[in-house]
């Protein structure tokens, strides 16, 4: 905005009245006349130099100086205003060629991974970050390391818990990943710190059960390893896992032929915060793992020294914590592999 | 397992209540799963009564009318329809005005114009039986007028707990009483168990030929039995809370004093066996007839009971029907022993019998209970259906009975294993409450199990009953402790994330299927290879292993096309197996498969929908390979693979070595499969992109570059790939970029020829290239061409 006085009101309303009518003009044309008609050869500033002749002669320098700043002022206004007129003018032309944002893109759209693999990496990370190496170990084995290694005898009660496929004589589907401890260590000197994921199978489908379903087995095997160590792995990893950091875990004695003492884990519903919902059987808890310290016949099946080391061990169902962290209620729908429950787990 | 609290109250008081008993139970290993009424809240209105009289419905042959007196001189008339109805019975009575538990409410009626007031109640119409036959038959002198809740106590609460494979020996009241004591210190009353004495002579032989399998056999005869004798109120009541059918007075009591003590029994009609009782392994192929009418034939592993050469039992699974009581009954053998679960183990499972017998037998019942049992047996017996027992006949063998090891516990072990200290005092109050016999050592102690607890066997299962004493959550939680330091973090070994991602960023949606697979489907997918089966399939369509991964992705294809979905883009990872040659088991290899119909990109506004071809899924594939960092490795072979269209697939090889296929589904098999459009899919060896290249620097040129197109006429089944490698290798250094830009047969090209049009791409290292160097390049190339393939310019 030009506010510039002139010492000269002449000229002052001149450059006035000029750049007000440079403002308001709407395209170049009028400008061109406007530049015409101040600045051209017989413009309104020409005539006010020719003012000059008139004036005393110690007046001459300074007015002569008031008027070529009054030019200089003109145009400015007029090369700003053609600035802003040009680029208006394209703005025109380009708002012609707007496309409907609105409309989609075109993309592949990118797929999702299943619900279990997902919950099954967010358990590797956990565990990778507190130093936890991931091992694996083969899914059709011999009755050695899915029962014997592990304390479970032939006729054990506890063997009719496990429904097993056959392939061949003594040899089976694991009906748990706890093989893999077995396994490990045969192969791998203590200090142990392992998580092994994987498939698992039992001769066995219902609503609440399916023939294949995934565990996560943990083995932890170093010097003075104790069931507080053990405590204090599965509570941060509970509150880790379902992101409450005041999550409510619950030991209580158990039993499995592979650790003594033993441990079932539950947790406070992560539903209904311990208040009582369906899910939880109006307990408030949730069963979610078992747990225990090695026991010393499977330290000596996988010749451990278990006077030397210490250690704990860890199982749990990898679907079950898929539903209780996505809030799925059929575990079937896992193996159905239906796009429109798949695709929600973006 | 059901408790009935009132019981195990008898047994030991705790004085807490049903819910605050069950969390210590839980807390010390006996999980509660649920707490249950004894029974439903009756109307005050249902009394005890007592029928005076029974005469014949003058208008009804099934009816009768029964005078029942109920107390403060009330005499109710009441028309029944059971048939047990009989003068002196001592029965239920539903007053006028009663509502039932099944809703019925009780008025004064006309039956065929007899005037009932009232009604005589069975179990079932009190809510205690799911069906009942006849009316419920009070014990003789139950006192009339009396609330029938009272009588029956059922105020009572049910805990029903789950026993772990372990404890046995908390199969029993006596063995829940045990743990109670032990965590309240509240002393426990036992019923007694003191000698009856003999009234007769008569006793049982007794021969033991089985080792430890059987070392001790107590036998007694029991004469003059009264066969009709009912099972007194109190005991059917715990008998039903504890899940337990009644059968007959004398089998009620063998359960009662199972349920109650552990250990189980069995009654023989003594009349029916003749000399020794012989307890033997079965001989091959020997046949019983058992207790439930069944045949078994025997292995010879099987432990029984003989007698006059003979099986009469399998011994503590389920009894003969030989020489099993009846009503005819006047005289039975009562037998309790000790069978070794290693012996009974399994073999009720094998032969489908499993018994609330077997069940306990084969998780170890206390060796030191049989007299003990049959004492309280005899007493029961005796109590209720009179008659005279013999002589307690007890055949043991001590040396064989089973050994319980005596074992040390170390304060320092006890304080490593739960990570904490517990004062010494504490630790031998503890084990002593369980019923262990400990004795200090200077590092901890020593202690000896009782005869019921087979689960205590080494150092660890100390640590554990102290620590379930001490209560786990009383055990601190550590900070998490880890492995400290990763090892072997090597940019060599692609981060197996890196390909799932990959694959979901280039459309495919994950899936996991069962590893089982239909067999037909699997051989028509696979047909060279053998399929590892199943002995025990669950369903008939999933009988084998997959050897690959197509089956299950072609099946969930199938089911996502029939829920309409019609683009499908799916992945799977997972072992395939396949019969041993490399292992001892099975010969597994983690597999990367993909499967894909319909259109390349969803339908778009403003873009025609390509469908999906050969080249889609091909790049799918490269894109997987450029991974590794080493794509030169792998090459696209066309080779056939009965699962594909025999002119669209191609093996893929790493370093020579196939690593899988990729292709479009045979057209048989799509119509097979009842899909309409084409499939593309591939499978590969996860291990072959699992690698991936640490970059190694090397210096680029900043020269310009200068490109040369070709179009050169070959014959056409040539293929692009052998053309483009002989232009690289004669092309030389300069070479820098090699692209292939068309493929076209049709129009101004012969027939059996096509044009392959492909860019060089030339740079110096050091200099700008004249424009004699390019042409050099160009003729050489044409040259080599024309020479190996007879290529002409177009």
């Amino acid at each position: 905005m030009t506010s510039e006085q002139f010492t000269d009101s002449t000229v002052t309303a001149m450059v006035e009245a000029a750049i007000a009518a440079v403002k308001a003009s709407a395209d170049t044309t009028v400008l061109e006349r406007l530049r015409v008609q101040y600045l051209g050869k017989n413009g309104l500033v020409t005539a006010q130099l020719k003012r000059i002749g008139q004036l005393p002669g110690a007046e001459r320098r300074a007015f002569g100086q008031v008027v070529n700043r009054a030019k200089e002022v003109i145009q400015a206004g007029i090369e700003r205003r053609l600035e802003w007129l040009t680029a208006q003018q394209l703005d025109q032309q380009l708002l012609e060629d707007s496309v409907d944002i609105s409309l989609p893109g075109r993309t592949m759209p990118p797929g999702t991974l299943h619900p279990i693999t997902r919950t099954l990496r967010r358990i590797e990370t956990i565990f990778s970050r507190l130093g936890f190496q991931v091992a694996d170990g083969p899914e059709i084995e011999d009755e050695y390391h899915n029962f014997e290694a592990l304390n479970i005898p032939r006729h054990h009660p506890a063997r009719a818990m496990h429904d097993t496929f056959y392939v061949a004589k003594n040899v089976l589907l694991r009906t748990h990943t706890s093989p893999v401890q077995i396994r490990y260590m045969h192969s791998h000197e203590p200090p142990l710190y392992i998580i092994a994921p994987g498939k698992v199978y039992r001769c066995d489908s219902d609503v609440t059960h399916t023939p294949m379903f995934h565990q996560i087995e943990g083995l932890v095997v170093d010097r003075d390893i104790s069931f507080a160590d053990l405590k204090g792995v599965l509570v941060y990893f509970l509150r880790e896992f379902f992101e409450q950091n005041d999550l409510k875990v619950k030991f209580r004695p158990s039993y499995f032929p592979f650790t003594e003492p033993s441990a079932e884990v539950d947790m406070g519903c992560v539903f209904c915060y311990g208040e009582g919902c369906r899910v939880c059987g109006h307990t408030g808890w949730i069963e979610i793992l078992g747990c225990g310290m090695v026991h010393p016949e499977v330290f000596r099946h996988a010749h451990v020294d278990h006077g030397k080391y210490t250690g704990y061990a860890f199982g749990m169902g990898v679907e079950r914590l898929t539903m209780l962290r996505y809030g799925v209620g059929d575990l079937r729908l896992f193996f159905e592999n239906d796009l429109d429950f798949l695709s929600q787990f973006k | 397992m059901l408790i009935s609290k009132v019981w195990l109250n008898e047994w030991v008081n705790s004085h807490l209540d049903a819910e605050r008993l069950g969390e210590r139970l839980t807390s010390v290993g006996l999980e509660l799963a649920a707490i249950e009424a004894a029974g439903p809240v009756l109307s005050k209105k249902i009394i005890t009564g007592r029928i005076e009289r029974v005469e014949p419905h003058p208008r009804a042959d099934r009816l009768q009318v029964c005078r029942v007196y109920v107390g403060r001189k009330r005499l109710l008339q009441i028309v029944c329809g059971a048939r047990n109805v009989a003068p002196g019975l001592a029965v239920v009575v539903a007053l006028i005005g009663t509502k039932l538990p099944g809703g019925l409410l009780i008025n004064k009626t006309r039956i065929r114009e007899v005037v009932s007031s009232g009604m005589l109640c069975s179990a079932a119409e009190l809510g205690l039986e799911d069906k009942s036959s006849g009316i419920m038959v009070l014990d003789l002198g139950t006192p009339v007028g009396q609330y029938i809740g009272d009588v029956l106590r059922l105020d009572d609460q049910i805990l029903d707990v789950e026993l772990t494979p372990n404890r046995g020996d908390c199969l029993s009241m006596a063995g829940v009483a045990r743990e109670v004591s032990a965590f309240s210190g509240v002393k426990m009353i036992a019923p007694t168990t003191a000698p009856v004495p003999a009234k007769v002579q008569d006793k049982p032989g007794i021969l033991l030929q089985a080792g430890s399998s059987c070392p001790r056999y107590v036998g007694r005869i029991i004469k003059g039995i009264d066969m009709a004798a009912r099972t007194p109120v109190w005991m059917l009541e715990r008998l039903r809370r504890s899940g337990v059918r009644p059968v007959s007075a004398i089998v009620d009591v063998t359960n009662y004093v199972m349920l109650e003590l552990g250990q189980p029994m069995h009654a023989f009609d003594s009349n029916l066996l003749s000399g020794d009782i012989v307890v033997r392994l079965a001989e091959q192929d020997e046949v019983l007839e058992l207790l439930n009418g069944s045949q078994v034939v025997l292995d010879r592993d099987v432990l029984v009971i003989a007698n006059n050469n003979h099986a009469v039992a399998m011994a503590g699974i389920m009894g003969g029907q030989s020489t099993a009581i009846s009503d005819a009954t006047s005289n039975i053998m009562l037998e309790a022993a000790f069978f070794a679960p290693e012996v009974i183990a399994g073999k009720a499972r094998r032969y489908g019998l499993q018994t609330d017998s077997s069940f306990r037998f084969e998780r170890g019942v206390d060796f030191e209970l049989p007299v003990k049992a049959m004492q309280r047996a005899t007493r029961l017996i005796m109590e209720i259906t009179g008659g005279q027992p013999g002589p307690l006949v007890e055949a043991v063998n001590r040396n064989e009975l089973p050994v319980r090891p005596t074992v040390s516990l170390r304060r320092r072990k006890l304080q490593r294993v739960l990570g904490c200290e517990l004062p010494d005092d504490q630790v031998h109050r503890y084990l002593q409450r369980l019923g262990l016999r400990v004795r200090k050592t200077p590092s901890g102690w020593r202690v000896i199990a009782p005869s019921c607890r087979f689960d205590i066997t080494c150092e660890e299962d100390l640590i554990e009953e102290v620590a379930r004493s001490y209560g786990y959550e009383r055990i601190a939680v550590n900070p998490p402790k880890g492995g400290g330091y990763p090892k072997n973090i090597s940019e060599t070994v692609q981060y197996p994330g890196r390909i799932y991602d990959l694959m979901m960023d280039l459309g495919f949606q994950e899936v996991i299927t069962y590893s089982f697979v239909d067999a037909e489907m699997q051989h028509r997918l696979d047909p060279e290879q053998a399929a590892i089966e199943l002995a025990n399939p669950i369903a008939a369509n999933m009988r084998v292993m997959r050897t690959n991964l197509w089956p299950g992705l072609l099946s969930t294809m199938l089911n996502n096309l029939n829920r309409q979905h019609t683009r499908i883009r799916l992945f799977e990872t997972g072992r395939c197996f396949r019969p041993p040659q490399h292992s001892a088991l099975a010969d597994e290899s983690v597999r990367l498969a993909a499967v894909a119909c319909g259109t390349l990109l969803p339908k778009h506004w403003n873009q025609e929908a390509q469908p999906l071809d050969f080249f889609d899924i091909k790049g799918n594939v490269e894109s997987l390979l450029a991974l590794t960092g080493n794509s030169e490795l792998f090459e696209f072979v066309a080779v056939r693979h009965a699962a594909l269209h025999p002119g669209r697939s191609a093996q893929i090889r790493c370093s020579g070595q196939s690593v899988g296929y990729l292709g479009q589904l045979h057209p048989v098999l799509q119509q097979w499969l009842d899909i309409s459009e084409p499939v593309y899919l591939f499978e590969l060896d996860m291990v072959s992109i699992t690698t991936a290249t640490v970059p190694v620097y090397q210096s680029f040129s900043r020269f310009p570059e200068t490109r040369r197109d070709l179009a050169i006429v070959v014959s056409a089944d040539v293929l692009a790939s052998r053309v483009l490698n002989i232009a690289r290798a004669s092309a030389g250094p300069l070479l820098k970029k090699l692209e292939l830009f068309d493929d076209y047969r049709g129009k101004n090209i012969p027939k059996n020829k096509k044009s392959l049009a492909f860019g060089l791409t030339l740079q110096h290292s050091s200099r700008t290239l004249t424009d004699a160097e390019v042409e050099d390049v160009v003729q050489s190339v044409m040259t080599a061409l024309g020479q190996q393939l007879g290529a002409v310019l177009r």
